[in-house]
Order: C-alpha cells, then sequence, then structure tokens
C-alpha cells in the first residue's frame, strides 16, 4: 500500500497543498465529472434546506405555538413530545436515504473518475 | 461496601485499562499520520462509535438528562439540535472534508488559499473552540467527581482537575489519535450500555408505558402538564424566546464546525468510510438521547427534584446517578449501590475521552498548523512536528487544568453554547464557503474566521451572562447591552457577510483552477490521503 506520508520524504515535511497537475482539470471537463457533481447537489442541497425548514419550524413552533404544541394526542403525550420524536425520526430518514442515494448514483461515478486518476498517475511512474 | 468505595475501584479500573491501551497504541504510532490521524486505519463502525464517544460529552450524559428532570419538556429541546446538526455533518461536511484534508480543520482552507494567513485563523479558532470546550467538562469534572466519590472540599475538587487533567496529557502526548480513539470506542460502549440499562429498568417501573410515565412526572414535580410543554424555561417573555431560536441555530450549525469532530473524519480510510461513521454516529447518538428523554423524565417522576433536593443543587447532574441507585433499589441497598458506582464510572469515562479528544485537536492545530506550517513554511521534519504536538499537548492540557481551577464559578452549559456558537459564527462558514463558492479567496476566509469569531466572544462579554445582576464576572457593574445570551442569531450572519464581502473586496481573485482542483478531488477522493496500512 502506498503510504501518503512515506512519499512526503524524511526530512522535507512537504506542506500539503493543491497539486497543479494537469489530471484535475481534464477530469473536471469530464461528462462523468459534471454528471457526478449534478447528481451530489441534487440531493444534497434541496435535503438541507429542507431538514432545516423542518427543524426551524420546530423551534419556532415551540416558542410561539404552546397551545398547539400543548394539545394532548393518547394519554399524556401531547404534540410537542411527537413533533420531537418526528425530528428523530426524519433525521434518521434522511440520513438512510442519503446513503442510498450516494452508493446507487453517485459511488459509482466517483469510483470510476478516481480510477482513471490513479492509472494516469500509475503510467507516468509518479508516486503521487 | 459503600457506592463511594465501589466508585473508585470503577474508576481505578477505568484509569488502569485506558493506560493499557495508550501503551499498546504508543507501540503502534510511528508516522505522522498514526499520530494525528490513527493512520487513517479505523472502520465505519469503529469511528461510529468513536465519534459518539467524542461527541456525547458529560454536558449531554448528565446535562440533557438533569435539564429535563429540572425543567421538564425544554430540556429535550437541547437533544433536537444536536442530532439534527449531524445531517450538516453528513451532507455538506463530512466526505468532502476527508477527501480534501489532511490532519486538522485548516488544511482544507489551505488547499487553495495562501496558507499562512488562513492556517492562522483556522488555528486560532479551533484553539478558542476546543479550550472553551474543554474548561465545561474539566469544571464539571471536578465538582462531578468529587460528588460521586464523596469527597469534599475545594481541595479535593483541585486534585481532581489535576488528576483528570494528568491523565488526558498522558492519552494525548503518548498514546495520539490511536489511543483517544480507542478511549473513546472504550467510553462509547460503556455509556450505551449503562444508557440501556437505566433507561429498561425505568420503564419497567411504568411497565413500558411512556404516557404513564410522563404522567408521574408531571405530578410529582408538581408543575403539572406545563413539565410536558415548551416554554417552563424559554417560554418566559420575547427574549428569552428569541434567545432560545438562537440557541437551536447554533447547536444545529455548531457540529459540523467543532474541530474535534471534524478530525476523526481523517481517521478512516475513505469518504465513504467517512459517511458510514457519521451514519453510526446518528444512530448511537440518537438512541442516547432518545434514552436521556426517559431518563429524565424518569428522574422527574421518581426522585425528589424540589428546590432544596440534590438533583436541584446539582444543577441537575446528579439526576442520572441518583435515578440509577432508585431503580437499582433505593439508596443503601446493595442493588442501588452497584448502579450508583457503575453510572458515576460512566461519567467518569465520559469526562477522560472527551477531554483527550479535545486536547489532541488543539495540539494537532498547533503544531502541524503553526509550527510545521506558518512558522517553519512546511520545511520541519515528520517527527519534528509530531515532537511539537506533543509538546503542545503538554502545554495546553497544564493551561486548561490551570483555567479550569480558577474557572470553577462558569456555568457548564454557558460554556458548551459557546463553543458551539464559535463553531457555527467563524469555522463553518468558512468551511462550506471554500466548498461550494468558487470566487472565496484568502480574504473572504480569513474575514469570516476572524469577524465570526470576534462578534460571538464579543457578543457574550456584553450579554447578561458576564455583567449586571445575573453576571458571573460583574455583578457591580453592568454593561450588557446585548440582551441575549446565546449570540448565534447575530454571529452566524455576521460570519457568513465577513467571508462574502472580504471575498469580494480582495483584489486576489479566486483561483479558477485551484477550486477545481479542489472539486474533483472533495468530490472523487482522487488524490487524497490513503491509509498507511498496519
Amino acid at each position: 500500500m502506498t503510504s501518503a506520508t512515506e512519499d512526503t520524504g524524511e526530512g522535507d515535511g512537504r506542506v500539503h497543498l493543491r497539486s497543479d497537475h494537469p489530471i484535475y482539470v481534464e477530469l473536471h471537463q469530464t461528462a462523468e465529472f459534471a454528471e457526478l457533481r449534478s447528481k451530489f447537489r441534487r440531493f444534497v442541497f434541496p435535503a438541507t434546506f429542507a431538514f432545516m425548514a423542518w427543524y426551524l419550524l420546530y423551534v419556532v413552533m415551540s416558542n410561539w405555538a404552546h397551545d398547539f404544541m400543548s394539545t394532548e394526542v393518547v394519554g399524556h403525550i401531547n404534540v410537542a413530545l411527537v413533533f420531537g420524536i418526528l425530528q428523530f425520526v426524519s433525521t434518521f430518514l434522511i440520513a438512510w436515504m442519503y446513503g442510498r442515494y450516494m452508493e446507487k448514483n453517485v459511488d459509482p461515478l466517483a469510483r470510476d473518475l478516481n480510477q482513471r486518476y490513479d492509472e494516469r498517475i500509475a503510467s507516468e511512474g509518479l508516486n503521487r | 461496601m459503600s457506592s463511594e468505595t465501589l466508585s473508585t475501584i470503577l474508576f481505578i479500573v477505568i484509569v488502569a485499562v485506558t493506560i493499557g491501551i495508550t501503551f499498546w497504541a504508543s507501540r503502534h504510532t510511528k508516522t505522522a499520520a498514526d499520530y494525528y490521524a490513527g493512520g487513517r486505519n479505523f472502520s465505519g463502525f469503529q469511528n461510529g462509535l468513536a465519534i459518539s464517544g467524542d461527541y456525547m460529552s458529560a454536558a449531554s450524559f448528565l446535562g440533557i438528562s438533569g435539564a429535563i428532570a429540572l425543567t421538564g419538556y425544554d430540556g429535550f429541546l437541547y437533544s433536537i439540535g444536536f442530532l439534527v446538526a449531524w445531517l450538516v455533518a453528513l451532507l455538506l461536511v463530512a466526505e468532502l472534508l476527508r477527501n480534501s484534508g489532511r490532519y486538522t480543520m485548516a488544511d482544507q482552507l489551505a488547499y487553495r488559499m495562501r496558507q499562512r494567513p488562513v492556517r492562522t485563523a483556522a488555528a486560532t479558532s479551533t484553539v478558542v473552540v476546543s479550550i472553551f470546550y474543554l474548561l465545561a467538562q474539566m469544571v464539571g469534572a471536578g465538582a462531578l467527581v468529587t460528588l460521586l466519590l464523596g469527597i469534599e472540599g475545594e481541595w479535593a475538587i483541585r486534585l481532581t482537575i489535576l488528576a483528570v487533567g494528568m491523565l488526558m496529557i498522558f492519552y494525548v502526548v503518548v498514546g495520539g489519535m490511536k489511543g483517544t480513539t480507542w478511549v473513546q470506542i472504550v467510553k462509547a460502549v460503556l455509556l450505551m450500555s449503562g444508557t440501556i440499562l437505566i433507561t429498561v429498568m425505568v420503564l419497567a417501573k411504568f411497565d413500558f408505558n411512556l404516557s404513564d410515565l410522563l404522567g408521574a412526572a408531571a405530578s410529582n414535580t408538581g408543575k403539572g402538564d406545563a413539565f410536558l410543554e415548551p416554554g417552563l424555561k424559554y417560554g418566559i417573555n420575547t427574549t428569552s424566546q428569541i434567545d432560545f431560536l438562537s440557541l437551536g441555530l447554533a447547536l444545529v450549525l455548531g457540529t459540523a464546525g467543532l474541530p474535534h469532530i471534524l478530525i476523526r473524519f481523517y481517521t478512516v480510510p475513505t469518504a465513504k468510510d467517512a459517511r458510514t461513521s457519521v451514519n453510526w454516529a446518528i444512530t448511537l447518538i440518537g438512541a442516547f438521547y432518545l434514552m436521556s428523554l426517559v431518563l429524565g423524565f424518569g428522574a422527574a417522576a421518581l426522585l425528589n427534584t424540589g428546590p432544596e433536593s440534590e438533583v436541584a443543587t446539582s444543577g441537575g447532574n446528579l439526576a442520572s446517578p441518583l435515578l440509577a441507585e432508585e431503580v437499582g433499589g433505593g439508596a443503601g441497598s446493595n442493588g442501588g449501590a452497584i448502579l450508583l458506582a457503575f453510572i458515576a464510572a460512566v461519567a467518569f469515562a465520559t469526562i477522560l475521552a472527551v477531554v483527550a479528544g479535545l486536547t489532541l485537536t488543539s495540539a494537532s492545530s498547533v503544531a502541524h498548523d503553526m509550527y510545521a506550517n506558518v512558522w517553519k513554511k512546511g520545511k520541519a521534519s515528520e517527527k519534528d512536528e509530531v515532537k511539537v504536538a506533543r509538546i503542545a499537548a503538554f502545554v495546553i492540557g497544564g493551561i486548561a487544568i490551570v483555567l479550569s481551577i480558577f474557572a470553577q464559578e462558569l456555568n457548564i452549559a454557558f460554556l458548551v453554547a459557546l463553543a458551539f456558537a464559535v463553531a457555527a459564527s467563524a469555522n463553518l462558514p468558512a468551511l462550506v464557503m471554500n466548498l461550494f463558492w468558487k470566487r472565496f479567496n484568502t480574504r473572504g476566509a480569513t474575514w469570516a474566521i476572524y469577524g465570526g469569531l470576534i462578534t460571538c466572544v464579543g457578543l457574550v462579554f456584553f450579554s447578561p451572562t458576564v455583567s449586571g445582576p445575573t453576571g458571573v464576572f460583574w455583578t457591580s457593574v453592568d454593561f450588557s447591552w446585548f440582551p441575549l445570551a446565546n449570540p448565534g442569531i447575530v454571529s452566524i450572519p455576521v460570519g457568513f457577510l465577513c467571508g462574502i464581502i472580504g471575498t469580494l473586496t480582495s483584489r486576489e481573485a479566486g483561483d479558477e483552477e485551484a477550486y477545481v482542483e479542489l472539486e474533483v478531488r472533495s468530490l472523487t477522493g482522487a488524490g487524497s490521503e490513503k491509509a498507511t496500512g498496519e
């Protein structure tokens, strides 16, 4: 296994910075990368907006919709408690959906591009 | 045997086990990647446990259930912010950071910015956030451990802080990230098993009927249904309501900017493992907070929580330990003593694991960002860098010990909220804009960090928590013109705004090629740091 620390060499402690390797620009221009980025953003941006709005709604309602939140649903369990538990449920759900979405739509593309990068670097006989 | 004796024995066992782990880890720590990132070789599940161990501090374990026991539903509000926050980390930060960074939060910014200014800024805010958080843990440790061991007096508290501090320095200096991670894993397992055990025992008392438990809590506290509704603590007036909104924002946006959480993403081999670790962390942390709900209301239902009670005078911190004693058979019984000692030991392990993670984070940033890159301009050898990290851990640990001894008066929840607010106002804007905004540049990054940091700390300085009748530092003078205790609602937008203004007023055009490289690397992992084997 190649080691990221070995190839910096003892003594020079080179700073981790962008490599300026032309392969990045080339990968950036591929259709696969454009697809990967748009698929990633198509999930992440709306999901972030949705859970933030849902969470803020909860905070605002806890503050300013006291009567509604105090309505009892079953026994001593009121809307506030159900709403709070639903925040847990939605968090679990989004995390699970994100994992599934990425595995299906994004990971294969990333693997492919990553492989192209590795092949290119190897063919140049460089260490990184 | 009394529970104090049992607790003492269990404390010694925990110390012995963790010292063993640390020595084992030190023998497997050779390179800088081993010291800072545990060789990047932990599995997603292991790292998920370690993240939970790093995140669920004594403030979560004892604080949230205590807050619920005393203020009812309003205590629950905290845990929701603490959990939902993980989605920000999962969706926007974890994987991209794993692919583009190396050891510290600053690495990711330094990838396309001028290194020295951004590293200085990021290291400053890393140390500030970590010190606030560290103080919260250690101040709590002093009060708590003495309480749990049944020893008293100012000197007992000071000696406890000293002992906890020295253990923490030992873990970090000797064991590095590997040692710290395993301490956190052990703690997470202990914490989860202890919490599950007490939760089941509490629920069994109410035939697993949650509604009955809530009803008993409402009637036992004498506060009735209001105890189960929001508003008991924050619903007093408009200021307290806005304060709560402000706190909610800082909680949900702070987690993904906490440096000690961010560096945990570097300890796994790939971005996909980083995702798996956050998913495990969400599962564990979520389950834990749901159980704290039972513990909190259980304490309210089964214990005396009146103003003179032990639960109330400890600020709620003793709610869980005393609840354990109660469900074990009550004070004086063997079962009660055993359970109380067990929960006390879990609390102790919790404190140790969290303070070790925080010290390691600060030390890494001082050594890797300030020493190796700002001062030595990247020409320090790996060996020297790790040596400096170890010295830094020693110094930071020492400072934390001294500060905590003199900061006994500080409120723990206040310090934790402040750490989250700084993380949300200074770190998160810089990280997110760096990842998603092409034009973002060096001045934008430094302005975002300093702007968010200064606004946040400044507003707290002029808040009623510092001066005036409710002030911690000055009660005779009052310069609290900022009405809120939580600055997030102002300082988070200021952090983003500073980043935007800084970027647009700088003549340095955003380097487009650098952004292209960052984007490809963060999304695909091409060229990212590899695991170092073993």
